[in-house]
């Protein structure tokens, strides 16, 4: 089944260069995505499914199989809802939950 | 006893008209180009006032916020051990041990209730000019500044990095803003670093002057003295570690995390590694 994903509205985020700094606005604690983070998070809309963004964005961008860039993403995703900067569905998810 | 200490010769004040039948004082402390006017019954009050912030009393200053202060007897005021900043009904409720204030950020006036000592009030005007700050993307940064040929340096770093000791290290040319609570505002295209009364180790106020600030320097100490360039992202990443913001308020907090990322942009952020000796102040010219 695939999974939604979109970004939580209780943070604040800025690219800067190829990095994306993030900032949990629940207790100010700080995260660095890296390039492939970055575009994944961009891409979180609540609406397009993880395996579609990983294939038609991360494979899209950097040199890397659909599968070993699948697994990544959702460890990835896994840990960002962890820290509650990102949330995780099996359903589309409406901008009011995110 | 502050009361002791005090010398009464000479105080800036603005006597006011009687509040419930008890004589008040006023006065105005400006930090930052951001006076707030202090309000008091109590004359023993006043004189600490007038202590801790002699060189930044400014009875002249148009004041952007007004805080009245009750003086209570010595003792806890409220359960809160730790520091607790919260929003509620339009007013930021500031709890500790030692004091109990609300801060009205529509009516620009709040009031303190806490005993007659400089901490409780010193810590009450590190959150309030925090949120006065972040409205305009000012912050303030745990970091040592100084200006030197009218051009203001600021020193960042967390407990143990060096701020007390190049603070220590400056030169006489130097002039000390502050060795640990830096205040930085925009000015026109940049950004401008004034004086702060905050003072770490040294127990010393800065001065209450201001200037472009011209670089930022995140500290380490090693072998050799030098200047290595940042990337901005590394830049910001670090630099926010030393951001003071007390609120747990996804606004507030988000604007001084966006004031962080625009002050990265416009203003060179270096690493400098510093031996403690003296001619690290050679680099920072």
């Amino acid at each position: 089944m695939s999974a939604y994903i979109a970004r939580s509205s209780a943070v604040a985020a800025r690219k800067l260069g190829s990095d994306m700094i993030i900032m949990s606005a629940r207790d100010s604690s700080l995260f660095d995505l890296n390039d492939v983070g970055c575009v994944i998070w961009e891409a979180a809309d609540g609406v397009t499914p993880l395996d579609e963004i990983v294939r038609n964005v991360v494979c899209a961008e950097f040199d890397v199989a659909p599968e070993e860039a699948l697994q990544d993403a959702r460890e990835l995703v896994r840990e960002m809802a962890s820290f509650g900067i990102m949330v995780v569905s099996d359903q589309p998810i409406a901008p009011e939950a995110q | 006893m502050y009361a002791d200490a005090a010398t009464p010769e000479k105080v800036d004040v603005r006597p006011l008209a009687p509040r419930d039948a008890a004589q008040s004082y006023a006065l105005v402390v400006d930090i930052g180009a951001m006076p707030v006017l202090v309000r008091t019954t109590s004359p023993e009050f006043l004189q600490i006032l007038h202590l801790r912030y002699g060189g930044f009393v400014n009875s002249a200053a148009q004041p952007v916020f007004e805080l009245d202060v009750e003086i209570v007897p010595p003792g806890p005021i409220t359960d809160e051990e730790d520091l607790s900043v919260r929003f509620e009904g339009g007013r930021w409720v500031l709890e500790r041990g030692d004091f109990h204030a609300e801060l009205d950020p529509a009516l620009q006036r709040g009031r303190i209730r806490q005993s007659a000592n400089p901490y409780a009030i010193d810590a009450a005007f590190r959150i309030l000019h925090s949120l006065l700050l972040v409205k305009e993307g000012g912050l303030l940064i745990h970091a040592a500044s100084a200006v030197r040929n009218g051009r203001a340096f600021l020193f960042a770093g967390l407990s143990g990095a060096g701020k007390t000791t190049i603070s220590s290290l400056a030169p006489s040319d130097a002039t000390l803003l502050t060795d640990e609570i830096s205040y930085v505002r925009p000015r026109g295209a940049g950004y401008a670093a004034f004086g702060t009364p905050f003072a770490g180790e040294l127990a010393r106020p800065g001065e209450n002057v201001s200037a472009p600030l011209a670089a930022i320097y995140l500290l380490a100490q090693g072998p050799e003295n030098r200047i290595d360039p940042l990337s901005v992202p590394d830049a910001a990443w670090e630099l926010l570690q030393s951001v003071l913001f007390f609120a747990n308020d996804p606004a507030p907090a988000g604007r001084a995390f966006e004031s962080a990322c625009d002050l990265v942009r416009r203003v060179p952020v270096h690493r400098l590694t510093f031996v403690p000796d003296q001619r690290v102040w050679d680099l920072v010219v």
